[in-house]
């Protein structure tokens, strides 16, 4: 599919309007890189002016500074900001919640300041000002939205994905834990590339079994660690009989 | 004369034996590591008037909440009731306010302590009900065992019989009135404890002044009492609440604090036209924390203020998966561990024991997700997860001390700038598959 890299753009004496960025999961997760495409072809639809780093990209560093190596995420940052500035970006949009907070309230202290949007801010934005308009009718579908922690308490942006919802018409049955009040996932804090201590649950299955008792055709998120951990949780107790989506691939459906 | 003598006493020696106290305490407090947080006043001084003085977080609990107001502000106004007692107590005055109060604004003030007295009496019973005779998981968690639920009793039971000394000191007073005893010449109005006097009516004049006096002066050393017991107590909240908004983080709850000296040293690292040796003004000492002294102020002033209601643990989804980790057992064991720095400190005790290792486990700090449900949670912004992070610091950045699983993953980011094993040459195929 198209899509412009910034040192191409850079090299021609373009300047993009907006740098999407990827993260690793969306780079190279499998799941997740569906998730890359489907915003990818919204930008595009929509004639949104973007580009991305490309190989240049490299790890935010939010699981290394919440696995504690505060050394390797200063390291990643400090890199990944000399780039950034380098390419003169004042605009960023990323479909991850963690590359989010970190870009947004953790890169400043380090000479990067940018305004970062995740994508559930920047689709609201562009169907608000009718740049992207939904023309299929999805609305047979009922949902559920699981709120990541890092878009939700972490950074208090909790309208945006439900507001897109009801665009789409979508019947949205909120979890008893929603919004504030969410229960994670089970991914966050660097919890995704270790096993568990040992428990009584998984904290991902814990958190898909209050979505299914929704009795829905799909669970929704907005973070790729989620849908993740979510998807793992729906191969267990109902393999097959309930997506997880994330937000984009919803709008992606109807446009 | 003499009784004026033994009260005076008693006031000197519970203020001095409070102040000698709390100083102990700030200066354990002090032992943290500095932290910035003189920035941004008006905002802060807003969010303590929302949260500690307008309990906004404690009503997202309504029932429990609402109980809790009632006892808060219960407090507040039944205090001023002290400046009366402290006045008649050393000028061995009878209920000196009534001479220089209006009758009316004497009567508003007597009825609305008593009115509150009574709500504060009612509510103290509920939760001591709730508390002991209904399971509620948060109250029966494993480092509530012992002194922790005796002091959470103590302090409802304490209250409840101040508040009867209180209204039963009323009831007899009134009852004196009537009966035109001795200096009894205030007629109070008294609508709950006249219900009391229903029980005192067939005690004799002299009885009767003797049983208001033992309530008058139970009241005043119970209250002088329960100050310095609000030291040793999780009852601290009521006074460190307040500081504890004050010095909140402001930022978003997913912002975590980069580290200035991390800062210089991969600054040092990445750019070789830097001088290693040169001056920097940070003192670089030990990269996150392993003791409560390598925790900044903030952190241990929280860990004095947290009054173990456990709805940070409550919503805590490691420990609600049977996990060990427990946000409010990390500010109680920083809470604990700082007193016995301090106390070893004060008496040249030897001490090998530290914070991370002898009361928190690293079971515990890795169990946390870092989704701040536990923060979100806290009615009065404490925040337990920056001490498991720094924790985590301590351990991957002093110790080399980080699961396997997460070493490889550092690994990987240094190799390829991902934390999986992909090349970085491959950032772009999703966009032709």
């Amino acid at each position: 599919m198209e899509v412009k890299i910034i040192s191409e753009c850079n090299a021609n004496g373009e300047n993009p309007e907006y740098l999407f960025w990827v993260g690793s999961a969306g780079s190279f997760d499998v799941r997740s890189k569906k998730i890359t495409r489907a915003f990818v072809s919204i930008l595009n639809k929509a004639n949104i002016d973007f580009a991305v780093l490309g190989k240049e990209e490299s790890s935010s560093g939010d699981v290394a500074k919440r696995a504690g190596n505060e050394f390797l995420f200063q390291m990643q940052a400090l890199m990944n900001i000399e780039i950034l500035n380098n390419y003169n970006v004042k605009k960023i949009i990323t479909t991850c919640p963690h590359s989010y907070n970190v870009l947004k309230n953790e890169y400043k202290t380090l000479g990067g300041d940018y305004h970062v949007y995740h994508h559930t801010e920047f689709l609201l934005k562009i169907i608000n000002s009718g740049k992207l308009k939904l023309n299929k009718d999805i609305s047979n579908k009922k949902v559920t939205y699981h709120d990541p922690c890092y878009l939700g308490r972490g950074n208090s942006i909790y309208d945006e994905p439900r507001k897109l919802i009801r665009f789409l018409g979508i019947n949205l049955v909120e979890m008893k834990r929603s919004k504030r009040k969410s229960f994670c996932c089970g991914a966050g804090g660097a919890q995704m590339f270790k096993e568990p201590e040992k428990g009584s649950k998984d904290i991902n299955i814990e958190r898909t079994e209050e979505a299914i008792s929704c009795n829905i055709d799909a669970i929704i998120t907005a973070c790729p660690f989620c849908n993740t951990m979510m998807s793992d949780g729906v191969k267990l107790l109902k393999d097959g009989e309930i997506d997880v989506l994330d937000i984009v691939e919803l709008i992606n459906e109807s446009v | 004369m003499g009784s004026r003598i033994v009260f005076l006493i008693i006031l000197i020696l519970s203020v001095g034996f409070f102040t000698i106290n709390l100083q102990k305490i700030i200066a354990n407090i002090r032992m943290g590591k500095k932290i910035d947080r003189s920035d941004h006043s008006k905002k802060r001084w807003l969010n303590m008037i929302r949260v500690a003085l307008g309990q906004s977080k404690m009503v997202r609990r309504p029932v429990a909440g609402f109980l809790h107001i009632l006892i808060y502000v219960g407090f507040i106004v039944i205090n001023i009731e002290m400046i009366e007692i402290i006045i008649d107590g050393i000028f061995g005055t009878h209920r000196y306010l009534s001479e220089i109060l209006s009758n009316f604004l004497y009567a508003f003030l007597i009825s609305s302590f008593e009115i509150l007295a009574f709500l504060v009496l009612l509510s103290c019973v509920v939760f001591l009900f709730r508390r002991n005779l209904l399971y509620i998981k948060r109250f029966r968690s494993n480092e509530l065992k012992s002194w922790p639920t005796t002091d959470a009793n103590f302090i409802l039971i304490f209250e409840i019989l101040l508040m009867l000394a209180f209204l039963l000191m009323n009831a007899s007073d009134s009852i004196l009135y009537e009966r035109k005893f001795s200096y009894y010449d205030v007629n109070i109005v008294n609508p709950i404890s006249s219900y009391f006097e229903f029980f005192l009516v067939n005690i004799s004049n002299q009885k009767l002044y003797l049983f208001e006096r033992f309530c008058w002066w139970f009241h005043i050393i119970g209250v002088l009492g329960f100050l310095n017991y609000v030291l040793i107590s999780k009852h601290l909240h009521i006074f460190f609440a307040f500081p504890s908004t004050y010095y909140a983080k402001l930022d978003p709850l997913g912002k975590l604090d980069n580290i200035p000296s991390v800062t210089n040293e991969v600054k040092i690292m990445l750019d070789p036209n830097i001088d290693p040796f040169q001056k920097t003004n940070s003192s670089v000492d030990v990269f996150g924390a392993k003791d409560a002294t390598d925790l900044n102020w903030v952190q241990l002033l929280n860990a004095y203020s947290c009054t173990e209601c456990g709805r940070c643990t409550d919503n805590c989804p490691a420990h609600i998966t049977g996990k060990m980790l427990s946000p409010r057992k990390i500010l109680m064991d920083t809470r604990d561990r700082i007193e016995e720095i301090g106390y070893n400190t004060r008496n040249k005790i030897n001490d090998t024991k530290s914070l991370l290792g002898d009361y928190i486990t690293t079971e515990e700090i890795w169990a946390c997700t870092s989704c701040n449900a536990c923060t979100d949670a806290c009615p009065i912004e404490l925040d337990p997860l920056s001490i498991i992070m720094d924790m985590r610091r301590y351990l991957v950045m002093e110790e080399s001390k980080a699961p396997q699983e997460l070493n490889m993953m550092f690994t990987n980011i240094e190799n390829n700038g991902a934390p999986w094993q992909f090349s970085s040459d491959d950032r772009l195929n999703w966009k032709d598959e």
